[in-house]
C-alpha cells in the first residue's frame, strides 16, 4: 500500500501497541480456557455427560440439562427459522418499497438491538403467563425465538442481497413466477448464508442464560424434559446454578459445564463461520 | 440445495419425537432455598427408588412455593415459615386445601468471616439495633453495633425479601415482619450469602444451618444471647444439639412442607411423601438440617395418613420461638 | 418452468408478508408488555419517588423505589467496559486494517470472531473465580461481590464486537484519502492519525455506541460477579429468579427497570445508526 518504506519510531511503538492489544484479549480468552479446562477436566467423563444432577457434587452431571437445551433449541430453529427466512424472503424478493418495508426494517433493527433478558420479561408475561403455557420448553422455545429471529432476518437478507441480480432476471425473463424464480433460482444459491445465519442464530440461543433465568426454568430436574409442555432446564441454567454453590466441588461441575457447553458453541460457530467464507469465494 | 429445507424439517420433527416420550407421573415441589437442599436429597434418593416417576424441585422462595401451590401449578410448596393469613385466604379463595407438614429444625446462623477475632457472640438487642429500619445509614462500623469493636465497615449479608428466612428473622429480631433496613446484599440464594460472607473479612450475615453445616470451613458462627435465661444461659452457639433441645432462641425455628390435597390422591405424589416423612429424618441430618424428634415425626405422619388439612398456627407472630415442644402440642 | 398460478402465488405472498408482520408482532409484544405493567406501577408509585429517591429497595416492608443506583451501577460496569474494550479494540482494528499483512489477517480475523463466540456465562464464572481474586490480591479491601471484576471482563467480552465494527469503520475510509496523504509526505503513522481515524470517526462513534449497548444489556456476567442489586440487568436477573408474586408492585419493578434498560439501549442504538 505505501511506497515509503522508512518507519518512524512513532509507527514502531504504534505496532507494539497495536500488537499488544491484540494479544491481550486473545491472552484473556487463553486464561480463561485454560483455567476453564483445568477446573473442569477432571470432572469431565461419560457418567458426566450421562447422569443427572446431584447433591453430591461428584455425582453431578447434565444429561437432563442437556436434553433441555437440545429440545429447546429445535423448537426454537423450527418456530425461528420459517418465520425469520419467510420475514427475508418477503423483504428481500417480493421488492416492497415504502413505509410497510421501512417500519419492518427499523423494527428488525430495534429488536435485534434489545438486551437478552428482557426477551425473557415479555416471555414471562406473554407466554407463561397470559397464554397460559407455564414454566414449560413450548414458552421457552417461543421466548428464545423471538430472540433468535432478527439474527436469521438479518442474515437470511444479506445472503439474499449476495445472490446477483442477473439470476433473478433470466429466472423472470423465462416465464417463472415470483416464487418459482425464489425457490428454484434464488433460494439454491443464498442456501450457504442462510444457514450460516440459522447456526449463528442457534449457537446463540444455546448460549443464552439470561431469558431463561427470568422464564423460571426449574433448579433439579432429575430427567429430561418428557414432552413441550414439561418444565426444563437447559445448560447453562445448570452449569449458573452449580457456579452460584460456594462448595469447590461445584465450581469443578461448573467449569465441566462450561467446557461442554463451549466445545459445542466452538464447533457451531466454527462450521459458521466456514460455510460463510466458502460461500463469499465461491460468489466472489 | 431446496431439498435442504423440507430435510431440516423432517431432522427437526423426527429429533423431537424421539426425545419426547410418554409422560412419566410427576410431581412438582417448589419453594423455600432454606428448604431446598433437603428437597433435593429427597428428589434424588425417591428417583433413584422410583425411577418411573419424576420430580421437579424449584426455588422461587417460599412465598413464591406457596403462591403457586394456592394457583394449583405445584403439588408441594416447601416454607421455611408457616403460611400466612393472606396465602391462606387465597387458597381458600381457589379451593385450594392443603396438608401442612414440618419436616425439620432449621436454625438462623448469623455468621462471619474466620478472620473476625473480636466477635464471638452477639446479644439480641445488638442485632436488632443492627438490622432495624432506623439503622440504615447509621450503623455502618462494627464500632457502631458494640463499642468495643474495631471501627472497619460493616458489610451485611442476607436473604431476600422473598425469603421466608428473611420474614422469621426480622419477626424474631426487629418484632415486625419484613422490617428491616435495606443497605445489605441481599440475594433469595443462600449460596450467594454464603460466598458473600467468606469473600469479605468485615462481612456479617444470617442463613439456614444447613448452608452453614455444609460450609463450616469458610464461616464462622456467632453465638446468640437472647438475654433469657430460660433456655440457657448466656450466649448460645448454633449446633444441632442445641437447636433441636430449643437453646438456640429465638433463631430455631420449624420448616414445613405443604402438600396440596388434590395432588395426595396421586399415587406418586403420595409415595413421594411417605418417603420424605420416613427417610426425612436421616436425609435431614445428612445436608445438615435438625431431624425432628421422634414424638413429632410420629404425629407428622399421622397428620398425613389421614390427610389433616388447615394450618395449625392460626395467629401471626405465634411462629416466633416455636420450641419443640410447642410444635408436637400443636399438632395434636 | 409451468404457466403462472396467480392464487398460490397470492397465498404464497401473503404468508411471506404475514412473517415480516410477525417481526413487527415481537417488537409490538415487547413494547406493549413493558408499557401495560409500567402503567400499572405508575397508578401506585409515583414518577418522583423514582426519580428523585436514591435508595433502591423496592421489595422491604418500607419500599423505596429510587432507581438511580441501579442506573448508576450499570453505568459503572459499561464504562469500565468501555474503557477497557475502546484502546484494545481500536488498536486491534487499526492493525488488522492498516497493519497486518495478508497472511495474518487471513487467520487473525476468525480468530477474533470466535472470541465473540464465548457463552458470556463462561465469562461470569471467570470473573468471579480468577478475576475476583487476581483483584482482591491488589485491593485487598474489594468485596467478593463488586462492580470492578464484572465491569473489566465485560471490557474484554466486547472488545471482538468493537474490534469488529471498528475495522468495517476503518475499511470504509476510501484507499484515495490514504495515498493523497501518503502522496503528501506523511508517515504512515501520520496518515492514520491524521486523517484515516478522523475519516472515520463517525463509524467508530457508532461502533462504540453499539458496543456500549451490549455492554449494557449484559446479563451473566453481572448477575454472577456483581451480586444482585449492582446494576439494572442484575436486578431483573435476581428478582425474576425468585419469587415475587404475578400482579405485585414489587412484580412491576422488574418491567420498570426493563423498561429504563430498553430505552438506554434503544438510545444507544439509534445513536450508532446515525453518527453525526
Amino acid at each position: 500500500m505505501s511506497a515509503r518504506a522508512s518507519s518512524s519510531r512513532g509507527e514502531r511503538v504504534l505496532r507494539a501497541a497495536c500488537l499488544v492489544a491484540v494479544a491481550a484479549p486473545l491472552f484473556a480468552l487463553t486464561a480463561l480456557i485454560v483455567g476453564v479446562v483445568a477446573q473442569g477436566a477432571p470432572h469431565l467423563d461419560l457418567d458426566f455427560l450421562l447422569s443427572g444432577p446431584s447433591r453430591f457434587a461428584d455425582r453431578a452431571g447434565l444429561y437432563p440439562a442437556a436434553i433441555g437445551s437440545l429440545m429447546l433449541i429445535g423448537l426454537t430453529a423450527a418456530l425461528a427459522v420459517p418465520v425469520g427466512v419467510g420475514a427475508a424472503i418477503y423483504l428481500q424478493e417480493y421488492g416492497v418499497q415504502g413505509r410497510w418495508a421501512r417500519l419492518v426494517e427499523a423494527n428488525i433493527a430495534t429488536l435485534a438491538g434489545v438486551p437478552s433478558v428482557l426477551y425473557g420479561l415479555v416471555g414471562l408475561e406473554v407466554f407463561v403467563r397470559a397464554l397460559g403455557l407455564g414454566r414449560s420448553l413450548a414458552a421457552g422455545a417461543l421466548t428464545l425465538a423471538m430472540l433468535a429471529l432478527p439474527i436469521v432476518i438479518i442474515a437470511a437478507r444479506e445472503a439474499l442481497r449476495a445472490v446477483p441480480h442477473e439470476l433473478r432476471e433470466a429466472g423472470l425473463a423465462l416465464g417463472a413466477t415470483r416464487w418459482q424464480m425464489v425457490w428454484q433460482v434464488v433460494l439454491p444459491v443464498a442456501a450457504p448464508g442462510i444457514l450460516t445465519g440459522i447456526i449463528l442464530a442457534t449457537s446463540r440461543a444455546l448460549g443464552e442464560a439470561a431469558p431463561l433465568l427470568v422464564l423460571g426454568a426449574v433448579v433439579f430436574a432429575s430427567d429430561p424434559p418428557a414432552g413441550w409442555s414439561s418444565p426444563f432446564t437447559a445448560l447453562p441454567l445448570q452449569v449458573f446454578q452449580w457456579a452460584s454453590r460456594p462448595q469447590e466441588a461445584f465450581a469443578q461441575a461448573a467449569a465441566a459445564g462450561i467446557v461442554v457447553l463451549m466445545v459445542t458453541l466452538l464447533l457451531l460457530n466454527a462450521t459458521a463461520i466456514a460455510l460463510r467464507d466458502r460461500a463469499r469465494r465461491r460468489g466472489a | 440445495m431446496s431439498r435442504l429445507v423440507p430435510l431440516a424439517l423432517a431432522l427437526t420433527g423426527a429429533l423431537s419425537a424421539c426425545l419426547s416420550r410418554p409422560a412419566k407421573p410427576r410431581v412438582q415441589v417448589d419453594g423455600s432455598s432454606t428448604v431446598y437442599p433437603i428437597a433435593e436429597a429427597v428428589a434424588e434418593e425417591f428417583q433413584r427408588a422410583h425411577p418411573e416417576a419424576r420430580v421437579t424441585v424449584g426455588v422461587s422462595g417460599t412465598g413464591g412455593g406457596l403462591k403457586r401451590l394456592c394457583a394449583a401449578e405445584v403439588d408441594i410448596a416447601t416454607a421455611s415459615r408457616p403460611i400466612d393469613v393472606s396465602e391462606r385466604a387465597a387458597c381458600a379463595a381457589r379451593g385450594v386445601d392443603f396438608i401442612e407438614l414440618p419436616v425439620a429444625y432449621d436454625g438462623l446462623v448469623v455468621a462471619v468471616h474466620p478472620s473476625n477475632t473480636w466477635a464471638d457472640s452477639i446479644t439480641l438487642a445488638e442485632l436488632r439495633a443492627l438490622w432495624a429500619p432506623e439503622a440504615q445509614g447509621r450503623v455502618v462500623r462494627w464500632s457502631d453495633v458494640r463499642p468495643g469493636w474495631p471501627d472497619r465497615r460493616l458489610s451485611l449479608f442476607g436473604p431476600g425479601v422473598g425469603s421466608g428466612t428473611y420474614d422469621y428473622f426480622t419477626q424474631a429480631v426487629v418484632g415486625r415482619a419484613r422490617s428491616s433496613r435495606s443497605d445489605f446484599g441481599a440475594s433469595e440464594d443462600d449460596n450467594a450469602l454464603v460466598s458473600g460472607v467468606a469473600g469479605d473479612p468485615n462481612a456479617l450475615g444470617f442463613f439456614g444451618y444447613a448452608y452453614f453445616e455444609s460450609n463450616r470451613a469458610r464461616l464462622k458462627a456467632l453465638a446468640v444471647d437472647d438475654g433469657d435465661p430460660r433456655n440457657g444461659p448466656g450466649a448460645v452457639a448454633p449446633s444441632r444439639e442445641s437447636i433441636s433441645r430449643g437453646l438456640y432462641q429465638p433463631l430455631a425455628r420449624p420448616v414445613f412442607i405443604y402438600v396440596a390435597r388434590a395432588s395426595a390422591v396421586r399415587p406418586e405424589v403420595a409415595a413421594l411423601v411417605d418417603f420424605w416423612l420416613f427417610h426425612g429424618a436421616a436425609l435431614a441430618a445428612e445436608v445438615g438440617e435438625v431431624p425432628l424428634p421422634e414424638v413429632v415425626s410420629v404425629r407428622v405422619a399421622d397428620r398425613f395418613a389421614r390427610r389433616v388439612t388447615g394450618s395449625a398456627f392460626a395467629r401471626p407472630g405465634a411462629q416466633v420461638g416455636l420450641s419443640v415442644e410447642a410444635l408436637a402440642e400443636a399438632l395434636r | 418452468m409451468s404457466a403462472v398460478r396467480p392464487r398460490v402465488e397470492r397465498i404464497i405472498e401473503a404468508g411471506l408478508g404475514a412473517s415480516a408482520g410477525l417481526s413487527i408482532a415481537a417488537t409490538a409484544l415487547l413494547v406493549v408488555t413493558m408499557t401495560v405493567e409500567v402503567t400499572r406501577f405508575f397508578a401506585e408509585v409515583t414518577p418522583a419517588q423514582v426519580l428523585v429517591d436514591t435508595v433502591w429497595a423496592p421489595l422491604f416492608a418500607a419500599p423505596r423505589y429510587g432507581l438511580w443506583p441501579l442506573v448508576l451501577g450499570t453505568a459503572v460496569t459499561t464504562m469500565l467496559a468501555v474503557a477497557v474494550a475502546l484502546p484494545l479494540g481500536l488498536l486491534s482494528a487499526v492493525f488488522i486494517a492498516e497493519l497486518a499483512s495478508p497472511r495474518t489477517r487471513r487467520w487473525l480475523k476468525p480468530t477474533l470472531e470466535l472470541l465473540a463466540g464465548v457463552p458470556t456465562i463462561a465469562y461470569g464464572f471467570f470473573a468471579l473465580t480468577v478475576v475476583t481474586p487476581a483483584l482482591q490480591r491488589v485491593l485487598p479491601d474489594l468485596p467478593g461481590l463488586n462492580t470492578l471484576s464484572p465491569g473489566l471482563v465485560l471490557g474484554v467480552m466486547i472488545t471482538p464486537l468493537f474490534g469488529s465494527l471498528a475495522e468495517d469503520a476503518l475499511v470504509a475510509v476510501p484507499n484515495a484519502l490514504r495515498e493523497a496523504s501518503l502522496a503528501l509526505g506523511a508517515t504512515r503513522l501520520r496518515a492514520l492519525a491524521l486523517v484515516v481515524l478522523p475519516a472515520a470517526r463517525p463509524g467508530l462513534q457508532s461502533a462504540l455506541a453499539l458496543a456500549a449497548s451490549r455492554a449494557m444489556g449484559e446479563t451473566m456476567i453481572v448477575a454472577i460477579a456483581a451480586g444482585p442489586s449492582a446494576t439494572m440487568t442484575a436486578y431483573i436477573a435476581q428478582v425474576g429468579l425468585g419469587d415475587v408474586p404475578a400482579g405485585t408492585v414489587a412484580f412491576r419493578t422488574l418491567f420498570v427497570v426493563g423498561a429504563a434498560l430498553f430505552a438506554l439501549t434503544l438510545g444507544l442504538n439509534q445513536l450508532a445508526r446515525r453518527p453525526r
